[in-house]
């Protein structure tokens, strides 16, 4: 037991206790928190900084709002209606298209006007924000992913999660949703996490419910060595969004959307350490590397990427500054 | 840096002065450690049996002041009559009893209570070295001769009373001390003699009169020798030369005299009868302080009502029952429902018992669960859709309540113990996490939260637990402090060492 801590402790893993103590309290003020932890307005601070996120169709705050919904979702025949502040990917409700009276939702379930008015109340009531307090529901436009993500990725909607420590980009993977996780990129119901060559953009290797896989499991494609396109771009908009929201340990999701390309889904103020074992490794190391650089906070988004670069290139030791 | 050594400190403090207070009550006042223990005491009663003459009668007796490893509780004078008055000079205590005009044979009783203290150690103010005792011819030639030839046989005080009372105790004794033991006026009085002789050597002795505690209706007061040492006072036993007074030894009185003195009347008799006594340690603590007016006597819980005790004593329990939930949570790294919920039906547990209460927690929460879902049909909104689950969970508990009582299952009526806004809240949140993760999820923070309350439960329901944190409740800073510590535990959950075992590998 004290030999396989010790491994873990050699290997850089960090544990919850330590990413709160370590990272999140001193780096992250309190004063960000709401900013990331509402996801109306950090899209509102990502447009502002140029940070292209996906378009809010509307906005539901009251239950009045709620009984005059057919109005807001007229125009609207694909949409996606999450709680502002919620937490872990819950209450989100995904419509994809329109059948008379009915929406047609995730799995094809049709959906009356009522069901989605129902459930917009839960989310007012605070059903699914952190603390339970009264949210509001928003209405965001459905995300098309990129063909060029569906060989890895058959259904649902995969994200790439993109760790930034002190505005440098230190880590990344990408979700990819099973049948089994329900078409969710979310790796505790069943997606498939794979870490990214912070140089060249390439998946590396792959877990599925903490177990090591290389092929998709719906498709049997492989989902190891598989470019992402545009990588280089990625890394520049997650960097930009340190700009937007100066966090010191913050997790930027994105999507790749066929019309728009890359998108901030949304940013996390207490971003999970699943990263690590999809990347099988850990994140100390590269954490240590960065606050080995004078004043990161002070660079611009250009040398930001390159110093992510050289970090990479140098294998995260400490040559690099 | 200054964070860590500020912290150290706080904690080090913390439980230093938890830990200390705790000693301190345990070591100097008695406080015992564990539950039921019972200490034993004696009441020791002094009864006079006098037939007065025609005039006014006074009696006065010696009462018991100090002995080392020994303390008073109380003390009761009863005299039908007697005008009483008690006398205290530096070591001796007396009582006097007196009446103008008596003529019945009458009984004056004293009663004390002593019990063992062992940070009791003294006895009697420094005395004076005595004068050399001026003993007409041949005593006093004698006398030399002997403390002359003891001193050179011995090398302290202490040595030399042992070998002196050798000497006067010997089957064969030297012509010198012959004299002594042979002599009308020293016959028998070992002690006497013993004194003589180190007044000859200028040593300060006190002869002393005590009973060894036992169950006795007829007590006989032993002499002991008691000789200072320049440091401390030394007990020997005149007739076996021992050192050290016997185990429970109660000393009444010093000096050769007799302890009782009367006038205007005939003493028929003095006796004194000792019995034992079994008094829980608690209680004798608390009585203790009580008696001699300690500062802290006024703030133990023990002096509090007992409805109020008793709720205290729940209170105290539930720090213990929050830190073991911090350690699952941050070591251990169990997943629950809410941050105390646990403490909070581990609390409900003391009244139904682990099994019963973990089935009726389960049964609760399984019902309500189903009904929940049911409701979630309804398309209600959340504060209602809450109320109607509370309304629910109480009516449940009523249900099985009435059922448990008619099946003549009593625990089944304690369910009523059971928070019920918490378990409404607990099924709320697991029906949620049911949808949104899955039921496995939804089982695992359950159980969980079922493994976190059973060790709460475990842990304040231990006797000792109890016993600790209610007699001892500057133990809390003790706990405060051990959760400080524990805040600052950055390293691994344990499930985070299952969770990352695939990156355990040996690092290249």
């Amino acid at each position: 037991m004290i030999g396989f801590y010790r491994r873990l402790s050699a290997n850089g893993v960090m544990g919850l206790n330590a990413r709160n103590s370590r990272y999140i309290m001193p780096q992250n003020p309190r004063r960000f928190y709401r900013l990331v932890d509402n996801k109306v307005l950090c899209k509102e601070r990502l447009l502002a900084h140029h940070v292209a996120a996906p378009v809010l169709l509307g906005e539901v705050s009251s239950q009045y709002d709620a009984g005059h919904l057919h109005k807001t979702l007229s125009g609207f025949t694909e949409f996606v209606i999450k709680p502002a502040a919620g937490s872990g990917g819950d209450g989100i409700l995904v419509v994809t298209g329109r059948r008379d009276e009915y929406w047609l939702g995730g799995g094809g379930k049709l959906l009356s006007l009522g069901d989605i008015q129902y459930h917009v109340a839960g989310i007012l009531a605070g059903m699914y924000s952190l603390g339970g307090q009264t949210d509001s529901a928003m209405i965001e436009a459905l995300v098309h992913t990129d063909p060029l993500l569906r060989e890895i990725a058959p259904e649902g909607v995969p994200d790439i999660r993109i760790i930034i420590y002190r505005g440098i980009p230190v880590m990344a993977m990408t979700r990819l949703p099973t049948r089994r996780s329900g078409g969710k990129a979310n790796l505790h119901q069943g997606a498939i996490g794979a870490g990214i060559n912070m140089l060249t953009g390439q998946t590396l290797s792959a877990v599925m419910n903490s177990s090591v896989v290389t092929v998709h499991p719906d498709t049997g494609t492989s989902v190891v060595g598989f470019q992402l396109p545009d990588w280089d771009n990625l890394l520049a908009i997650a960097a930009r969004c340190y700009q937007a929201i100066p966090l010191g340990y913050m997790g930027v999701d994105l999507v790749i959307d066929k019309d728009h390309g890359p998108l901030v889904l949304e940013m996390n103020a207490r971003p999970g350490l699943a990263i690590q074992i999809a990347n099988s490794e850990g994140l100390a190391h590269r954490l240590a590397a960065i606050d080995r650089i004078e004043d990161p906070e002070q660079m611009t988004t250009e040398e930001r990427l390159d110093c992510c670069q050289r970090l990479a290139e140098a294998g995260w030791s400490n040559q690099a500054s | 840096m200054f964070r860590f050594v500020h912290w150290l400190v706080l904690v080090a403090l913390l439980i230093g002065a938890g830990i200390g207070v705790a000693v301190y009550k345990n070591q100097v006042l008695g406080y015992p450690l564990q539950p039921d223990m019972v200490e034993p005491t004696w009441i020791v009663q002094a009864r006079i049996q006098i037939t007065p003459d025609t005039g006014p009668v006074k009696v006065s007796l010696s009462l018991p002041v100090a002995t080392p490893g020994m303390g008073q509780l109380r003390e009761n004078f009863i005299s039908r009559g007697y005008g009483l008055s008690t006398q205290h000079t530096n070591r001796e205590r007396e009582a006097v009893w007196a009446v103008r005009r008596a003529s019945q044979p009458q009984s004056l009783y004293y009663q004390g209570v002593f019990y063992r203290d062992p940070v009791r150690t003294d006895f009697a103010p420094v005395p004076d070295f005595p004068p050399i005792p001026s003993l007409p011819e041949p005593y006093n030639t004698a006398m030399l001769a002997i403390v002359e030839d003891v001193r050179r046989q011995s090398a302290d005080i202490e040595s030399f009373t042992s070998e002196l009372l050798a000497r006067i105790n010997s089957a064969s004794p030297s012509e010198e001390m012959s004299l002594f033991v042979n002599s009308p006026d020293y016959r028998g009085q070992r002690v006497r003699i013993a004194r003589t002789l180190l007044a000859g050597a200028r040593i300060p002795t006190e002869t002393v009169n005590g009973f060894p505690l036992s169950d006795v209706t007829r007590a006989r007061p032993e002499q002991r020798l008691a000789v200072h040492t320049q440091q401390r006072w030394l007990f020997f036993d005149p007739a076996s030369g021992q050192v050290g007074l016997p185990e429970n030894f109660l000393v009444w009185w010093v000096g050769q005299r007799p302890p009782i003195d009367v006038e205007g009347a005939t003493l028929v008799d003095l006796s004194w009868s000792i019995r034992r006594n079994e008094l829980a340690a608690l209680d004798l603590a608390e009585q203790r302080a009580v008696s001699q007016g300690a500062w802290h006597a006024p703030f133990s819980l023990l002096n509090l009502p007992v409805q109020a005790q008793s709720v205290y004593a729940v209170l105290l329990l539930v720090p213990i029952g929050a830190f073991i939930m911090a350690l699952m949570r941050n070591v251990i790294g169990l997943p629950s429902f809410g941050t105390f919920m646990p403490v909070l039906i581990a609390l409900a547990f003391r009244e139904t018992g682990l099994l019963a209460g973990l089935l009726l927690f389960a049964f609760v929460v399984s019902i309500g669960l189903i009904l929940r879902f049911y409701l979630a049909k309804l398309h209600l909104l959340l504060v209602p859709r809450l109320t109607a689950v509370l309304i629910i969970v109480v009516l449940l508990m009523v249900v099985l309540s009435l059922f448990s009582h008619r099946l003549g299952w009593e625990v089944g009526l304690s369910v009523g113990l059971f928070p019920m806004v918490i378990l409404a809240m607990i099924i709320e949140r697991m029906s949620i996490v049911w949808e949104e993760r899955g039921p496995s999820d939804a089982l695992m923070e359950s159980a969980g939260s079922a493994l976190i309350a059973s060790l709460a439960f475990l842990a304040m329901t231990n006797p000792l637990v109890q016993h600790l944190s209610f007699v001892f409740p500057e133990l809390m800073l003790v706990a405060l402090g051990l959760t400080i510590m524990l805040g600052r535990y950055y390293g691994y959950r344990i499930n985070e060492l299952i969770r990352f075992r695939t990156l355990a590998r040996k690092p290249a």
